[in-house]
């Protein structure tokens, strides 16, 4: 999977998750500080990611992925 | 060779009564954000929770168990000599020994009850159901009075913003009688203790201590097949569920179990208790509570199916169907 297919697929969890456009989650933007999201939201964030990109993201993972391009970092590498 | 006699026991149990105490003082949002750096928006945004209740100092836990318990048994059209035996959940006695279980069946009036506290945390009420269920059936106790009682605000920091605004004090309590037709299924229940550092309170001179995410990750994802387990086991399935009554953790927990529920076939209009939004989280004292106040809001009616589940610190769990009395 591309770095764009995990980025638009984690664009559409942050949507339903925490009610953010879809196009405003761009590689650039940080969860907490552009897109409002909370530490519970990142965690409903990051069990979606995980069932749908079939990985592992741990709490203590969870804290090190600011922005949007971190996570897909992260789930790229880990895939 | 000589037999051992073994009571008959009962076909099956239900709970024929429910009581429930709230201390009179009420802490809001905007009273907490008083004391420490918060806000009423960022509580209801976390947890869901606009009012609580405290116990006032010289206000014992087992004072508000003996008020749920009391009217538990009025409730139930029973006179105190009728109670075989008192069961009280909780995890916040100001001491280990004496237990609460004793105290509140004297004062009750019951005489000579068998008595014992069980902890299993904000799980402790569906534990103690369970066992007062199994307890009525195999002939151990005709009625038992099952209490979940907490003062937690004896164990939180008041000045921890991410404790002090979640948990409250408070009193729930059920009486579980014989029924031919069983109104109170098989317990579904379990522990994880690997994940035992996330929820704990390390010493006597040590306040509450959560993992805030780790517990939400878990709740979030594990407790619904619990609850699913549950159904099934009392050979229902979920579309049979007319109210669900998770224990009261934090709104945004309830809502995702809920949700969860709903994908795997409860009703759109299964209704979902919320009392945390006006009571916080009482730990084992939630789900009777939570029942209490939706039937004197006639939001329940006696006969409903209602879906219970608890979960907390150990880490435990633990749920069953019941019919609401």
């Amino acid at each position: 999977m591309s770095n764009e297919d995990i980025q638009k697929g984690l664009a559409e969890i942050v949507e339903e998750v925490a009610g953010v456009a879809a196009d405003d989650v761009t590689a650039d933007k940080s969860f907490v500080d552009d897109l409002d999201i909370d530490s519970l939201s990142m965690v409903e964030i990051a069990v979606q990611a995980e069932d749908k990109f079939g990985v592992k993201i741990p709490d203590d993972e969870l804290a090190n992925l600011k922005t949007v391009g971190d996570a897909v970092k992260y789930i790229a590498a880990s895939a | 060779m000589s037999t051992f006699a073994t009571p008959a026991g009962r076909a099956g149990t239900r709970i024929v009564g429910l009581g429930s105490y709230q201390p009179d003082t009420v802490v809001s949002n905007h009273d907490l954000a008083q004391r420490m750096e918060t806000s009423d928006e960022w509580i209801r945004e976390r947890v869901g929770i606009v009012n609580r209740r405290f116990a006032r100092p010289e206000e014992k836990l087992v004072d508000m168990a003996v008020e749920a318990g009391a009217k538990a048994v009025a409730d139930a059209g029973l006179s105190p000599s009728d109670i075989g035996a008192v069961v009280v959940a909780t995890c916040t006695m100001p001491s280990p020994i004496p237990n609460a279980a004793a105290q509140v069946a004297d004062r009750i009036g019951v005489k000579a009850a068998p008595a014992f506290d069980l902890n299993a945390a904000c799980a402790g009420f569906c534990y103690a159901l369970g066992t007062a269920s199994d307890m009525v059936r195999s002939g151990s106790a005709d009625h038992v009075l099952v209490i979940g009682a907490e003062k937690l605000t004896d164990w939180v920091d008041p000045v921890d913003r991410s404790t002090a605004i979640i948990f409250a004090d408070g009193a729930g309590a059920a009486v579980v009688g014989p029924a031919d037709e069983p109104g109170i299924g098989p317990v579904a229940w379990g522990s994880a203790g690997d994940l035992v550092d996330t929820i704990h309170i390390a010493d006597r001179n040590s306040f509450i201590f959560q993992e805030g995410q780790s517990v939400f990750r878990w709740a979030t994802t594990q407790i619904a097949p619990v609850a699913q387990r549950a159904v099934e086991a009392a050979g229902l399935t979920l579309s049979d569920v007319d109210v669900f009554v998770p224990h009261q953790a934090n709104l945004r927990i309830i809502e995702a179990i809920a949700k969860r529920l709903r994908a795997n076939g409860a009703r759109e209009d299964m209704l979902v208790a919320r009392d945390i939004v006006e009571s916080g989280n009482t730990s084992s004292a939630s789900i009777p509570l939570a029942m209490d106040h939706m039937r004197a809001a006639g939001q329940i009616s006696s006969g409903d199916v209602a879906l219970l589940v608890g979960f907390g610190a150990g880490l435990s769990y633990a749920g069953q169907v019941v019919r609401c009395p």
